[in-house]
C-alpha cells in the first residue's frame, strides 16, 4: 500500500475532516495544488472552491472557504471559515443563496458601495462553489 | 406589627421571585452548555492557528507589517466586551471596572483613548465618558465569525489610520463555572514574540504559496478576528456561568425569606387568636357577672 498523508480541516465551528488519505487536491490562492504523503513543509492560502481528497477508491469532494493550509511532518492541516462536504449540501438553498447574492451584487454596482459589493461578491462565489461541488459529489 | 394579610401577599410574592430566579437558572445553564460547546468546538481551530501563526512569524521581520508596527504609543483604543443583558452577577460589572481604570491610567499618563463596546452593558455604562467610538449590541446570542470580522476589521482600519497606536482588548474570561475574572489582552499591534516561542520547535523550513509576506497578509487580519471572536466566546460562556450563579444564590435567598416570613406569619396568627380568645373570655366574664 502506497504510503498516507494526515488530512485534517478545521473551521471555527468544530474539526470537519480527520482521515489520513492517499492525495489532496486543493484551491490555492496561486492555482489549484495537490498534495501527496511526505510532501515538504508548506503553507498557502486557499480561496473559495472545492478540496477533494482520495482514499483509494473512493473520492470526497468538500466545499471551503477562505482561509490556509500547513503541510508538515506529513500532515496537511486545513484551517478555513467554513467546510462542507459535497453530499450534505443543499442544493436548493445553494440556488437561493446565490440569486440573492447576485440581486445584492447588483444593488451595491448600483450604489457603489464598495464593501457591501465586495461581500456580496464573496456570497456568490460561495454560493457558486457550493453547486459545483454539490453537483461533483453525485 | 403587619396584619395576616400583609405577610400573606408577601410570602407569595417572594414564591413567585424565586420561580423566576430558578428557571432563569436552569436557562442559563442550558445556554451555558451551548456557549461551551461552540468553545470547545472553537479551540481546536484556534491553537492551530496560532501555531501557524507562530511559525510564520518566527523567520519573518516584524517592521515589515504595518499591523504589527510598535509605534510610540500616543492614542490608546480599549475594546470592552461584555454581555448584553444584565442579571449575572458582578460579571460585567467586573469588566467595565477593569476598563475604567485602564482609561483612568491612561488618561493620567496623557494619552488619548477611544473606546470600542460590545455589548449592550458596557455601552449604557461607558456612554458618559464620550469617548466611545463604536458600538455593537445584540451581537452575543447569534454571534458568528463574521460578526468578530466586522469588528476586527474596523479596529485594524483604526490602527492603520494612526487613530490608535495600541489597541486593548479587555473581556471577562471563563475560567470555570464558578470563577471568571476579566482578562487583559494586547490586541494590536500583533506581537509575534509570544507565539513563536511556543512553536519555535516546529519550525521548519516552509515553501510559502504565495509569498511568505502575502500569507502574512492574509493571516493577520483573520488573527484579529480569531482574537476578537475567542472573547466573545469567552464572554458569552462566563456571563451564562455568572448568571447561574447569582440566579443561584437568588434563590437561595428566596427560600431564607419565605422561611423567615412564615415564621412572622405564625406569630401574627398567633398572637390574633389570641386576642380573639382573650376577647370571647373578656365577654363571657362580663355576662357572668
Amino acid at each position: 500500500m502506497a504510503e498516507r498523508i494526515q488530512l485534517e480541516v478545521v473551521t471555527p465551528s468544530g474539526p470537519v475532516v480527520s482521515d489520513t488519505v492517499d492525495i489532496v487536491t486543493a484551491p490555492g490562492v496561486d492555482g489549484e495544488f495537490g498534495v501527496l504523503a511526505n510532501h515538504a513543509p508548506f503553507l498557502s492560502t486557499i480561496k473559495i472552491g472545492a478540496l477533494t481528497y482520495k482514499q483509494g477508491n473512493t473520492s470526497e469532494i468538500l466545499m471551503v472557504s477562505g482561509g490556509f493550509c500547513e503541510v508538515s511532518n506529513n500532515k496537511i492541516t486545513f484551517l478555513v471559515e467554513a467546510a462542507e462536504r459535497g453530499r450534505d449540501i443543499d442544493i436548493e438553498r445553494a440556488l437561493r443563496a446565490k440569486e440573492r447574492a447576485e440581486k445584492r451584487l447588483a444593488a451595491a454596482q448600483r450604489q457603489e458601495e464598495n464593501l457591501s459589493q465586495a461581500r456580496a461578491e464573496a456570497a456568490l462565489q460561495r454560493a457558486i462553489a457550493r453547486l459545483k461541488v454539490s453537483q461533483a459529489a453525485k | 406589627m403587619a396584619s395576616l394579610k400583609d405577610v400573606k401577599s408577601k410570602i407569595g410574592g417572594v414564591k413567585k421571585t424565586s420561580q423566576i430566579t430558578s428557571a432563569m437558572n436552569m436557562v442559563a445553564a442550558a445556554k451555558l452548555r451551548g456557549a461551551q460547546a461552540k468553545m470547545e468546538k472553537f479551540r481546536p481551530y484556534a491553537a492551530k492557528f496560532n501555531q501557524a501563526m507562530g511559525n510564520l512569524s518566527s523567520g519573518m521581520d516584524s517592521g515589515a507589517f504595518p499591523l504589527m508596527e510598535a509605534r510610540e504609543v500616543k492614542a490608546v483604543e480599549l475594546v470592552v466586551v461584555t454581555s448584553d443583558r444584565g442579571l449575572c452577577g458582578s460579571f460585567n460589572a467586573n469588566i467595565i471596572n477593569t476598563a475604567e481604570k485602564l482609561l483612568r491610567k491612561y488618561q493620567a499618563e496623557g494619552k488619548k483613548v477611544s473606546l470600542v463596546c460590545i455589548g449592550k452593558k458596557s455601552i449604557s455604562k461607558l456612554r458618559k465618558t464620550g469617548l466611545v467610538r463604536k458600538q455593537y449590541a445584540d451581537l452575543m446570542g447569534t454571534f458568528q465569525m463574521f460578526n468578530a470580522r466586522t469588528i476586527a476589521q474596523d479596529v485594524a482600519e483604526n490602527f492603520l489610520a494612526g487613530e490608535s497606536d495600541l489597541v486593548q482588548l479587555i473581556y471577562g474570561k471563563f475560567h470555570s463555572v464558578g470563577v471568571q475574572r476579566p482578562d487583559t489582552l494586547a490586541l494590536l499591534p500583533i506581537q509575534p514574540a509570544a507565539q513563536a516561542a511556543e512553536a519555535a520547535v516546529a519550525k521548519g523550513d516552509y515553501l510559502y504559496e504565495p509569498s511568505p509576506e502575502q500569507i502574512m497578509e492574509v493571516l493577520q487580519p483573520l488573527y484579529l478576528n480569531v482574537m476578537v471572536y475567542h472573547a466573545m466566546l469567552e464572554v458569552s460562556a462566563g456571563e451564562n456561568a455568572a448568571r447561574m450563579t447569582a440566579m443561584d444564590n437568588a434563590t437561595k435567598a428566596c427560600s431564607d425569606m419565605i422561611h423567615n416570613l412564615t415564621l412572622v406569619y405564625n406569630k401574627v396568627r398567633q398572637s390574633s387568636i389570641t386576642a380573639e380568645l382573650m376577647d370571647i373570655v373578656g365577654g363571657a366574664e362580663a355576662l357572668k357577672g
